[in-house]
């Protein structure tokens, strides 16, 4: 090979290596663009509303003449149906792992598993529909008193949806339990059912934590079923059979509406939107600082 | 000592009837979910729906101008999306292994992964539509899930070329290839299956998603079939959308035969990455 022709194929091979780099920093420059985003638009907002305001004033109403500016209820709606669907996800989740994990034969885990994953891949769009117009009609004959809006079953279907996310990463962090700790425990005669709590959930407690937080963080950012069917009224409330938004419906509520962009209703959103990303973005790194504690433990 | 033992083998069958319930509550609400939508919807399903235009009457509207949406938004965040992420997944897993910008990188990936879809919904209006001026446009729609289901497409690129073992890269340098000729004529065609997996993976996720387009400006109703890059658009799941928040029967019933057809889109392409998925860890056997 000639000289010439080895120092341009050089030249060729750090060409490709600096286009594949700029490919991989569209990540960092996404990351950026968005801490930029949520905080230049929402800073004009922050100087027209104290942080003392936004955080304790009990009402959101931007919309209307009278308008407050308080985030709380926004917020308690989005706790109130994450807490309800993580309620209804974690103990079937957990029991699905421990299930599939310690009881069912590897045949069937083997077809159950992935049939259990499509609900995963449903849109969440088809997920409104479900709680709006299937499971809010049938709690009514529970509870005649609940509106066609309600936080209750928009929460049991986003519960619904990640299952699969829990009972899945709860049943990896299982499966990775070593074999002798298992062996060790029906060796001193414990049934399937105290090897599972006693010995494999502690063991495998970052993992199903983990799944957990994800889960939380997951139900905190859906958008499109509290959207449909948890109603449009900011409402500070507890009671799971009333109304509730949602920070991400309020981003949402705006957005279909015309809306002109630098005012003080268009900055709103964006006041909500670093509202949402703070809140997941503290659930994400707690799952961080457990999955790494889980990773030195069994490598 | 009997006693106990045997309480405990109640309580252990106990939990073993619960497990089987709790099993069989995830299947059942999916079935009863598939049989909702299918006994509503299935009656309304003919061509005309297929075909149509939307409309002020629920009996004359139809979902073509949604699925022609869908479809470039599609096609667009494919050509989009998978050549940056298939270049970031090689750049992670082959070249920066070991430096500080790859490690950064890897932990902005991650952290993006989290952040919820309706944000990048906010990135998009005040990046794409406003500073970089692309408006409202399928190009705008297609940019923001590009940037959603990167992640995806990264993950499943690393996956695979970690898959592939070392010695296939050293005999190809022993025969004298350059690292990227190593990776483009041995590594990639050895993880194609893998890649193209998580690849349509990102894009059934990408035709099921609505918020961040609702935000990002695509329209709710729109008569007007796109032809260009730079058109306004709405897509399916954003119709199924603005059907479910009408008060008439008719729309809600629209709205579930439109979810047949979202439903069929999102199965066929699952099914695609679960087939080629396991077609290629049968054939590869290292």
């Amino acid at each position: 090979m000639s000289g010439f022709a080895y120092s341009e194929m050089r030249i060729k091979e750090k060409i490709i290596e600096g286009l594949l780099l700029l490919s991989a920093a569209i990540s960092i420059l996404t990351t950026f663009g968005i801490l930029y985003v949520l905080i230049s638009d929402s800073y004009p907002f922050f100087q027209k509303v104290s942080l003392l305001e936004f955080f304790t004033d009990t009402q959101w109403t931007p919309l209307f003449a009278d308008k407050h500016f308080g985030i709380l209820p926004l917020v308690a709606g989005t706790l109130l149906t994450s807490g309800i669907a993580i309620a209804v996800a974690l103990p079937i989740g957990l029991t699905i792992a421990i299930y599939l994990n310690e009881y069912a034969s590897p045949g069937f885990r083997k077809v159950i598993k992935p049939i259990l994953e499509i609900l995963a891949t449903i849109p969440t769009v088809v997920y409104g529909f479900f709680a709006l117009v299937v499971i809010t009609p049938y709690l009514q004959n529970f509870f005649p008193e609940m509106g066609g809006f309600n936080a209750l079953s928009p929460g049991i279907v986003m519960g619904i949806m990640i299952i699969p996310l829990i009972s899945s990463m709860s049943e990896d962090a299982l499966y990775a339990v070593p074999k002798s700790l298992r062996e060790a425990s029906y060796g001193m005669g414990a049934t399937r059912l105290q090897t599972s709590f006693r010995v494999l959930v502690p063991a495998a407690s970052s993992g199903i934590i983990v799944s957990t937080i994800l889960a939380i963080s997951r139900a905190v950012g859906e958008t499109m079923i509290v959207a449909i069917a948890a109603g449009q009224q900011p409402n500070l409330t507890a009671n799971p059979l009333e109304p509730v938004e949602t920070i991400t419906t309020y981003i949402v509520q705006v957005s279909l509406g015309d809306v002109v962009q630098g005012s003080l209703e268009y900055q709103t959103i964006f006041a909500a939107g670093i509202t949402l990303f703070a809140l997941t973005f503290v659930l994400n790194n707690i799952s961080f600082y457990f999955k790494k504690r889980f990773r030195e433990k069994y490598e | 000592m009997s006693k106990r033992n045997s309480i405990n083998r109640i309580n252990d069958q106990v939990f073993k009837w619960f497990g089987i319930a709790c099993t069989i509550f995830g299947l059942a609400m999916l079935a009863i979910f598939l049989y909702s939508v299918l006994s509503e919807g299935i009656p309304r399903l003919d061509w005309q729906f297929l075909t149509s235009l939307p409309s002020r009457k629920p009996e004359n509207a139809g979902i073509f101008v949604g699925i022609v949406g869908s479809l470039w938004i599609m096609g667009l965040t494919a050509l989009i999306a998978i050549p940056l992420g298939v270049a970031s997944g090689i750049y992670l897993e082959e070249y920066g292994k070991k430096n500080m910008i790859a490690s950064f990188i890897e932990i902005n990936i991650t952290n993006l992964a989290g952040v919820p879809s309706i944000i990048y919904g906010l990135l998009a209006l005040e990046i794409f539509v406003r500073v970089l001026g692309f408006g409202k446009s399928l190009l705008t729609g297609s940019l923001t899930l590009s940037l959603l289901v990167l992640p995806i497409i990264i993950v499943a690129t690393r996956e695979s070329l970690k898959a592939v073992p070392n010695t296939i890269r050293e005999a190809s340098y022993a025969l004298g290839a350059t690292k990227w000729q190593t990776i483009l004529y041995q590594i990639l065609p050895a993880s194609a299956g893998g890649i193209m997996t998580g690849v349509i993976l990102a894009l059934s996720r990408a035709v099921g998603e609505s918020a961040p387009l609702i935000v990002s400006g695509a329209l709710i109703y729109t008569s007007v079939i796109p032809s260009h890059p730079m058109d306004d658009f709405s897509v399916l799941p954003i119709q199924i959308f603005n059907w479910l928040s009408r008060p008439q029967k008719g729309f809600i019933v629209n709205a579930t035969a439109a979810i047949i057809v979202l439903l069929g889109i999102t199965f066929i392409m699952n099914g695609i990455a679960i087939y080629l998925r396991n077609r290629w860890q049968k054939k590869i056997k290292w």
